[in-house]
């Protein structure tokens, strides 16, 4: 895919003939658009990677601050039965399919939805609000999406710090969030950057999910890669959009090793 | 500055279970205080219930006088030393120590400062830099112990923080914990079940068994008195002897058992009284292995009794003798390893001789078992 991503997209036949050569044709429609267009740059399909990036950076830390809380709740301060209880209700929703969950969260948020209709009949709004063009909808899926990949890095990070370190903390005169801060967090730094790594990957690479809720006007950088593929029959841009967000992935992932000062085996582990 | 502690009628369940059961002591301003006691008896629970990790379901915590309940374990004048100390392992061993000053929000410079004053106290000037895991056992524990004292705790608590370490270290640290509570004057509360640790450190223990207090007082008093079997047996080493009372007369007491009768003295209750006996009443004496000693010429005191010699066991600076009086009763006794022995075969019958001083009767109950 990558030695694809280099050649000219020609019909069958021309393949392996002499004007099948490397090129960077398909990395210079990314940044500077079709030869006809006469905008200086690709501004349309350069907006659309930057807003996924973006958004996925975003999703990312959004499911971090929701997961933690839950993950640190389940290792440290649950009984055993109730934490195991919440793993199940965790789980299960994700024995139904991708893109039927994503058409349930369509049903909740639609116009004339289940939320819509409950926040009317309460009197806490008139009309109903629009959650998929506001793109709430599509975030609200993408977050919940990858949910266990978040939860679970952290809780056996957390899980394995030992309770008397929180008690120690706390008996030497710690606030609850210090303690967070200078214990608990250095200590699970390795799950934490485990988790932002493959919740960023998995939603920047997201295709259903965006398909079903993202609003009209919103674009994923992954439909704009179907679409080559697919439907323009040009699997070398394909390849060459798909590499882009490849590199950009692993640029996250030895940024988020930098942050944390982790090494590659201990996010694995 | 220093507190004392008093627990008032404190008892913790858990569902039905008493894991203290009406506990009351008063340690007193700038002791060193041990509970001593089997595993599971309910000590861990007091000292969590000082410390504020737990609400005792009745009673009262005071401390200087202040009563503690509703108050969380980061706003109370103590500081706990947990027994796998929890010494945080990314940091290094100055931030460990001043950690309390920090989430107080001191200065780095007055941080600096107190953590060298500390780590000048427990003799590892100049390694502050260092981190945890680079430390031997014992210089992790001084650090434990530097950590507690930088915000001047009145109150020092320390749940069994030396059972991890090997014997020869364990003895340096308690001459060495002795001497840093001596240093700093403050209440130390001392949580063991190795009698010998709560015996040499300590100014006063209390021994417990099943959520309750048995005994408190002096080391030599626990020892020499003991009130209860439990006690008797828990705290160092002691020969039951089961018998019935044959006659009182005054805290003499005439012990019939094993078809010998001996004589000895009454045991104390909580408040320092005699047990009242009453002829026939079935007791249990108890005579510990160095007050027994081998009949002859120059060594007769008040009690005999005749023995067989079972098996001589060395232990380096004494000797075991374990004699059969007769098939249900076993009697050890102990003698320095510079007496002669080599007389003592197998099946010997021997005559020994003990002082009714040194003997204790108390009422029949349960022994500390092995």
């Amino acid at each position: 895919m990558l030695d694809l991503s280099f050649r000219p997209n020609l019909p069958p036949l021309l393949r392996g003939g002499p004007d099948d050569v490397h090129t960077l044709v398909h990395y210079k429609h990314f940044i500077f658009g079709s030869e006809t267009s006469e905008d200086a740059y690709n501004y349309v399909d350069i907006g659309v990677f930057l807003n996924t990036i973006i958004t996925a950076i975003l999703v990312t830390v959004l499911n971090l601050c929701f997961c933690y809380p839950i993950a640190f709740y389940m290792a440290k301060v649950a009984k055993p039965n109730s934490a195991r209880l919440l793993i199940v209700a965790l789980i299960i929703p994700f024995w139904i399919n991708e893109l039927l969950r994503s058409f349930a969260l369509r049903i909740l948020f639609a116009g004339e939805g289940v939320i819509n209709n409950i926040l009317i009949s309460i009197g806490f709004i008139d009309t109903g609000i629009n959650f998929i063009a506001m793109d709430i909808a599509l975030y609200t899926g993408l977050t919940y999406a990858y949910i266990l990949l978040m939860i679970f890095p952290l809780y056996n990070a957390i899980e394995s710090l030992d309770t008397n370190q929180l008690e120690a903390a706390k008996d030497l005169g710690s606030s609850t969030f210090r303690t967070h801060w200078r214990i608990v967090i250095p200590h699970a730094k390795a799950g934490i950057a485990s988790g932002c790594t493959m919740v960023f990957m998995l939603t920047a690479g997201a295709l259903a999910t965006p398909v079903v809720l993202s609003s009209p006007n919103t674009y994923w950088f992954t439909q704009l890669i179907y679409q080559w593929f697919n439907m323009n029959d040009n699997w070398s841009r394909g390849s060459a959009y798909s590499i882009l967000l490849l590199s950009v992935s692993v640029v996250f992932v030895l940024l988020m090793m930098r942050i944390f000062k982790v090494k590659i085996g201990e996010i694995i582990r | 500055m220093s507190a004392d502690v008093e627990l008032n009628n404190i008892s913790v369940t858990f569902g039905s279970f008493y894991a203290a059961k009406n506990v009351s002591v008063k340690i007193n301003q700038g002791e060193f205080f041990s509970f001593l006691g089997p595993s599971g008896c309910g000590k861990t629970t007091l000292l969590r219930a000082i410390s504020g990790f737990l609400d005792p379901s009745e009673g009262k915590v005071l401390i200087a006088g202040q009563d503690m309940a509703g108050i969380g374990p980061n706003k109370r004048p103590t500081s706990l030393i947990f027994q796998n100390l929890a010494l945080f392992p990314l940091m290094s061993v100055s931030e460990n120590i001043v950690f309390s000053l920090e989430v107080r929000g001191v200065g780095k410079q007055e941080r600096q400062k107190r953590a060298d004053e500390l780590l000048d106290l427990i003799a590892l000037s100049g390694q502050g830099d260092k981190k945890v895991h680079e430390l031997s056992g014992g210089q992790r524990q001084r650090v434990a112990i530097a950590r507690a004292l930088a915000i001047e705790p009145k109150v020092l608590l320390l749940d069994e923080p030396l059972s991890a370490l090997d014997l020869k270290l364990r003895q340096k640290m308690r001459t060495e914990l002795r001497a840093i509570q001596k240093r700093v004057g403050i209440t130390f509360i001392y949580i063991t079940h190795d009698q010998g640790e709560a015996l040499t450190m300590s100014d006063r223990v209390a021994v417990m068994n099943e959520g309750e207090l048995e005994q408190v007082g002096l080391c030599d008093d626990v020892y020499d008195f003991p009130h209860t079997p439990f006690v008797a047996t828990f705290v160092g080493e002691n020969n039951p002897f089961y018998g019935k009372v044959v006659s009182v007369e005054g805290d003499k007491i005439r012990v019939e058992s094993h078809n010998n009768t001996f004589v000895a003295k009454s045991g104390k209750t909580g408040d320092g009284k005699n047990h009242s006996f009453s002829t026939g009443q079935e007791v249990i004496m108890f005579i510990r292995p160095e007050s027994i000693f081998i009949k002859n010429e120059n060594t007769q005191l008040d009690n005999t009794f005749k023995a067989r010699v079972n098996t001589v066991e060395f232990e380096g600076n004494i000797k075991n003798i374990y004699l059969k009086i007769n098939s249900k009763m076993n009697v050890r006794f102990s003698v320095p390893n510079a007496v002669d022995t080599s007389n003592l075969s197998n099946n010997k019958d021997i005559e020994l001789t003990f002082s009714s001083q040194k003997a204790v009767v108390l009422p029949k109950g349960s022994l500390a078992v092995d």
